[in-house]
């Protein structure tokens, strides 16, 4: 009942008049610039399940935001370097000559599991080699930190791979040309479905393991209550190595994924990294679930945006966003408004 | 005699430059009740959290069961046998009561067999009987008094031989205060030590075997629980014709 009510409570603020006024000015504009382009419900629909395939790669990578900075306090920005070192390790494990006469299905799958345990690995050794030591430091330091970290990864990606893009095959035709499949006047790619039952299946593990696992507990309990954590014989630097593990595992999760939809690039975690913050605030930094719906609202919105104005614009609506949470709602948009929650 | 189950030697602990103990000895036998009484600012807490390592000392040396564990770690402490139930509780506010106690239990949750850990769950739920009724209540939605009921109960669940308690009685109503320290009486038979810090001195003398009463971070006074109770100097300071305050500001 008082569960239900604060719940209550919560819409009631996020509905707030101003709110709906925004939203209201947002979607006029929005049909407005659509009008121009002769868009029809369905051009909007198909723009909404584009950006739900991004939106859930940026949630998986909120995820992991969420996971570190709950248990760690740190703001991971070298979060977008796992879905690029995910994406592009599958890649070449996946062409490597030893695997050639494997079948193709098993070779793909061999490589993302390895490319996800090696990208789990970069994960310990960063927190291990940069954020361990610098445990007390201030939160602006780990924020330093792991930018540096993040540009040291793609600076050392960069020598690997070099600039040019790489494919990885459709998870369906397991060649580079991907089915697609026509709903009404619908267009879903097949790795879209790849996509979104990944994510699925990982988040329900993920919900799984917080809420019914010792171990998930632990990480919980770490992320309560630091020191009585410590009294329960649960050590906050473990805690920490496997907040990372798990990050790591799920913004390569997200990358490989991600890649027969993309051309991955030694540079694609900037951006990916940058929205999945920006899904992450949406959320208010410490909800995995509301990372979630930020993750997949961002997805949309960024894609419909760019639909009814120009590609090139993509990039900025994550920007606005941002910008607009950060001053109006730094909770994040579930969150109350001006305050800012802190476990 | 026996060797002492906790055996403090000259620990001084800081917070930054300011010194919240100096030179605190004091040594605890297996089996003894021991009280820790003192004012506001004492330095009660801060003894406390020494000896689990949340704030180890500067100098000075802590040893317990014969080992050297000055500078351990308090999740390494609690596997050796000491659990310390925190000022104000820290419980796990955002997770149910069966979450806070099996995590009470976790340093010992995978060499635990599941009845046994089912079996010392029943025996905190026979001390605390209102605790099973609220099995899957918030931590952070119980009253006062089943908070700090649960934060003792899972400081059981760690199966600890030392106990550290820092004032259990605060802000419970005398009633419950009584049954509390009844339940405390009682672990002692169960062979848990326990070191109790309570600024309610009158019902911590009355269930304590012995006593030392600190003073802005020093040791001015110790002795059998009995002694204490008829010193002048303590019924002066401590158990004047009122109450000693029972609730306080941090
Ligand atoms: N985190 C801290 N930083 C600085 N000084 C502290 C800190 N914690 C405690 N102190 C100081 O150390 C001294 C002892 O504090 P402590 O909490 O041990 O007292 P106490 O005897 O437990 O008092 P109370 O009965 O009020 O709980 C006090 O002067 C207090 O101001
Ligand atoms: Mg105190």
């Amino acid at each position: 009942m008082k569960q239900w009510v604060k719940r209550k409570d919560r819409i009631a603020a996020f509905l707030s008049w101003r709110v709906i006024l925004m939203l209201i000015l947002t979607a006029s504009l929005v049909l407005l610039l659509g009008a121009r382009k002769n868009f029809g419900w369905q051009q909007y629909v198909q723009l909404t399940l584009d950006g739900l395939r991004g939106g859930t790669i940026y949630a998986l990578i909120a995820l992991g935001f969420v996971t570190i900075y709950n248990i760690t306090g740190v703001i991971n920005f070298a979060q977008g370097a796992f879905a690029m070192l995910g994406a592009l390790l599958a890649i070449t494990i996946d062409d490597w000559a030893l695997l050639a006469a494997w079948p193709p299905a098993a070779r793909l799958f061999v490589a993302s599991l390895v490319a996800i345990v090696l990208t789990m690995l970069v994960g310990i050794l960063i927190e291990r080699l940069t954020i361990a030591p610098a445990r007390d430091a201030e939160p602006l330091t780990h924020i330093i930190i792991t930018v540096g970290v993040y540009i040291v990864i793609q600076g050392i990606a960069l020598i690997i791979w070099g600039t040019q893009p790489y494919t990885l095959p459709a998870f369906t035709t397991l060649a580079q040309r991907d089915v697609t499949i026509r709903l009404g006047g619908l267009i879903i790619k097949g790795q879209s479905f790849w996509i979104w039952g990944t994510t699925l299946v990982s988040m329900v593990l993920l919900y799984w393991f917080f809420e019914h696992t010792m171990l998930g507990r632990a990480l919980r309990a770490c992320a309560v209550n630091r020191t009585a954590a410590r009294l329960m014989g649960i050590s906050p630097s473990r805690m920490s190595l496997f907040a990372f593990a798990l990050a790591a595992a799920l913004g390569a999760l997200g990358g490989i994924v991600l890649a027969p939809a993309t051309r991955p690039t030694y540079d694609m975690g900037l951006s990916l990294g940058l929205k999945g913050f920006v899904a992450a605030v949406m959320g208010g930094m410490t909800n995995p679930g509301a990372a979630v719906v930020g993750g997949l609202l961002l997805g949309s919105i960024e894609n419909i945006g760019a639909g009814v104005t120009r590609a090139g614009f993509k990039d900025i609506f994550s920007f606005i966003i941002l910008i607009w949470i950060l001053l109006f709602r730094p909770s994040g948009l579930f969150g109350r408004p001006h305050t800012v929650e802190k476990v | 005699m026996a060797q002492p189950i906790l055996d403090i030697q000259a620990i001084t602990t800081c917070y930054g430059a300011i010194e919240a103990l100096h030179e605190v000895s004091l040594h605890v036998e297996t089996g003894e009740i021991v009280a820790l009484i003192g004012a506001n600012g004492a330095g009660k807490s801060t003894l406390l959290n020494s000896i689990s390592g949340l704030n180890p000392p500067r100098q000075g040396r802590i040893v317990f069961d014969g080992r050297d564990v000055t500078h351990l770690p308090p999740e390494e402490k609690v596997r050796l046998g000491v659990s310390h139930v925190p000022e104000h509780r820290q419980l796990f506010s955002t997770m149910t009561v069966w979450e806070n106690l099996m995590l009470g239990a976790y340093h010992r949750y995978r060499k635990t067999p599941k009845h046994q850990l089912d079996a010392d769950l029943q025996r905190v739920f026979r001390l605390f009987p209102r605790l099973e009724e609220r099995i899957s209540q918030l931590a952070g939605t119980l009253s006062g008094g089943e908070q700090q009921m649960l934060a003792i109960g899972r400081a059981l669940m760690a199966q600890p031989r030392l106990l550290l308690l820092d004032e259990p009685s605060l802000g419970l109503a005398p009633l419950l205060v009584k049954e509390l320290f009844q339940v405390i009486a009682s672990l002692r038979d169960q062979d848990v030590t326990i070191v109790l810090v309570e600024q309610n001195a009158r019902v911590a003398l009355d269930i304590a075997d012995r006593a030392y009463v600190l003073e802005t971070g020093r040791i001015v006074l110790e002795g059998m629980a009995a002694t204490l109770r008829t010193d002048p100097r303590i019924r002066a300071a401590y158990l004047g014709g009122h109450m000693p305050e029972t609730s306080k500001q941090t």
